[in-house]
């Protein structure tokens, strides 16, 4: 009969398979979407999808002032986001221990952290849109910075425990004062790691669509400026995908493909320049 | 005028450095302090945007299934029951999955199969919602239908107490695919916590056990999941928090019914799909209030879910003697 041994390497098996499956399970998924973009979204893809305005139903046209207006609402927002985060979880790390205002930070900056992106839309609605009177491309910047901010903080904070405190001890005992040692050691130290946590909201921010659809909203025509509604994106490939139009659908395809190819790209190329950076420990 | 001195310039220089120090400080700690003024916020002016609802349809509105924009009269049941029922599906579908794929990477996978294999996991979070909303729509709602939905209503639909989860027409879309498609959602982001946290299990731990001639599978389960407990608790937070609110994949997929069903393959809603669609065509200060206010419940309930989870890691570590 079964044996304690038996039993256990039985056991043992049985979930090591389960495992892989999962596994399988996992990547299956991934491979099926992109293989779905690929072949709904090549066929389309040409010189006028970067080149023209969004087209009215019936005739052709492009997605170039949806990929602007997206580029410079993400690019504010990471550049409203990301200082503020870097310092928070600085304070956290590194100032914050054993005060009675980091725990506090902490927590609410986890739920921040999950608070729902669409939630984020709503508050900056109330708050810029309510009071500028009308929907604009700032608005839209800043909802992607509340959801850059809680994903810097924390990645910063935890990125820094990271560093072992005898590093901090031995530039300390040196006599660096402890803004040189934060800067000139730990940040060096946690630089890598420092930029996954940017590059990962970069990466969420470039494909949030939920914050925008009641903030930036969406503009068929050109506009430079965010201070009025800015086509973005997200929200072109959304009401796109849903619209009864063949042309407006393919372009929807063919700007999923855009925008999940150029992440992708983003995050691989993020991981090679960090990799060859980075040195080997 | 004699040149400064040695000393001079050293008690100099730290003069400028406990200036420097303190400004860094003050720095970080104001930027800490944003992060508190910007919740405090956003609950604030959630508020006061659900007043009127509030004011109007008092608690009722919790458990009132009735919404109609036509006689202004709004309740959130449906929604609330879309939101924790999609989420529950997620998690239940979810947690296995992420925790095999954890536990591959980390202690089967050989060594040059890790990082392909931690990237492509990585990658499917990379993705944004409205994707997988497309592709739920488009590719996966219609394959569904014709070939996994019958099978399921033929095979399971007779069982006595789960039979009535999977009755109903397959048309594709509804609260099982909203599920399915928001636990894949959320496999990255819970695996991505949980073998981060296997990973840094001191090596010496494992040997040792490894050692003692336990299997892999002893280990992980005596040896790495006590040791990264809160890690992995922490992880299904996160997984959690992010299918409560998510939105864009939803709002393709669950049908966008204002109506409570037994079975899991009819359409629903959630609060977060009825704000995407309905917010931006609200007519009348009651309707646009009312929605804010699903928000607010939103948040709420997130707000529960991570304090409980918060409170949960405190007791482990407690228990543990650890410091956080």
């Amino acid at each position: 009969m079964f044996d304690l041994y038996t039993r256990r390497r039985f056991i043992n098996g049985f979930n090591l398979t389960v495992s892989v499956l999962a596994t399988i399970f996992g990547l299956f998924w991934l491979v099926w979407l992109l293989w779905t973009l690929v072949r709904q979204g090549l066929p389309w893809i040409n010189l006028d999808v970067l080149t023209q305005p969004t087209p009215p139903p019936g005739s052709a046209g492009g997605l170039a002032n949806a990929i602007v207006g997206s580029l410079m609402m993400t690019a504010m927002g990471t550049f409203i986001g990301t200082p503020m985060g870097i310092l928070a979880g600085t304070y956290l790390s590194e100032f914050g221990r054993g005060s009675k205002m980091a725990p506090v930070v902490r927590f609410v900056n986890d739920i921040l952290l999950s608070a729902p992106s669409i939630i984020l839309g709503v508050f900056i609605y109330e708050v810029v849109v309510v009071s500028m009177g009308h929907f604009s491309g700032w608005a839209g910047a800043l909802a992607l910075a509340l959801i850059v901010l809680p994903v810097v903080v924390r990645t910063t904070e935890d990125m820094l425990r990271l560093v072992p405190d005898t590093l901090r001890e031995a530039a300390a005992a040196l006599g660096a004062p402890q803004w040189k040692v934060i800067i000139m050691i730990v940040y060096r130290a946690a630089r890598a790691g420092i930029l996954t946590g940017v590059m990962l909201a970069v990466a969420r921010i470039s494909g949030e669509t939920a914050p925008l659809l009641f903030t930036a909203l969406n503009n068929q025509f050109w506009s430079s400026t965010l201070n009025e509604p800015i086509a973005n994106l997200p929200v072109v490939i959304f009401q796109f995908a849903m619209s009864p139009y063949d042309d407006w659908q393919h372009l929807a395809w063919a700007g999923a493909l855009l925008i999940t190819f150029s992440i992708l790209f983003l995050n691989i190329l993020a991981r090679v320049l960090l990799r060859t950076r980075k040195p080997s420990y | 005028m004699v040149a400064p001195s040695g000393a001079a310039q050293t008690i100099g220089r730290m003069q400028r450095g406990v200036l420097l120090d303190r400004l860094f400080r003050v720095a970080t700690r104001f930027f800490a302090g944003m992060v508190l003024v910007v919740i405090i916020a956003i609950m604030v002016s959630l508020l006061i945007g659900a007043w009127p609802a509030i004011q109007k349809f008092g608690a009722g509105f919790l458990w009132s299934t009735e919404w109609n924009p036509v006689t202004n009269q709004f309740g959130a049941a449906v929604a609330i029951f879309g939101t924790l029922a999609t989420s529950v599906l997620a998690m239940i579908i979810g947690i296995p999955v992420s925790f095999g794929i954890a536990l591959f990477i980390t202690e089967l996978s050989p060594r040059w199969l890790k990082r392909p294999i931690g990237i492509a996991v990585e990658l499917l979070a990379a993705i944004p919602s409205i994707i997988y909303g497309m592709w739920g729509l488009f590719v996966f709602a219609p394959l569904f239908a014709d070939h996994a939905q019958p099978w399921l209503t033929d095979h399971l639909g007779d069982w006595p107490v789960i039979g009535n989860l999977f009755q109903g027409p397959p048309m594709g879309i509804g609260m099982f695919t909203a599920g399915l498609i928001l636990a894949i959602m959320v496999i990255p982001f819970m695996t991505a916590v949980m073998r981060d946290v296997f990973e840094i299990v001191p090596p010496v731990l494992k040997e040792s056990a490894y050692g003692l001639g336990a299997t892999t599978w002893e280990v992980v389960r005596h040896v790495v999941l006590p040791y990264t407990k809160v890690g992995v608790v922490g992880g299904v937070m996160l997984g959690l928090g992010r299918a409560l609110g998510e939105t864009m994949a939803v709002t393709f997929v669950i049908g966008n019914a204002h109506s409570i069903s037994s079975s899991l393959f009819m359409p629903g809603n959630t609060i977060s799909s009825t704000l995407a669609n309905e917010f931006t065509e609200a007519v009348g200060q009651m309707y646009t209030s009312s929605l804010i206010a699903l928000g607010l419940i939103l948040f709420f309930i997130t707000f529960l879910v991570l304090a409980l989870a918060k409170l949960m890691l405190l007791r482990l570590t407690a228990r543990e003697g650890q410091r956080t």
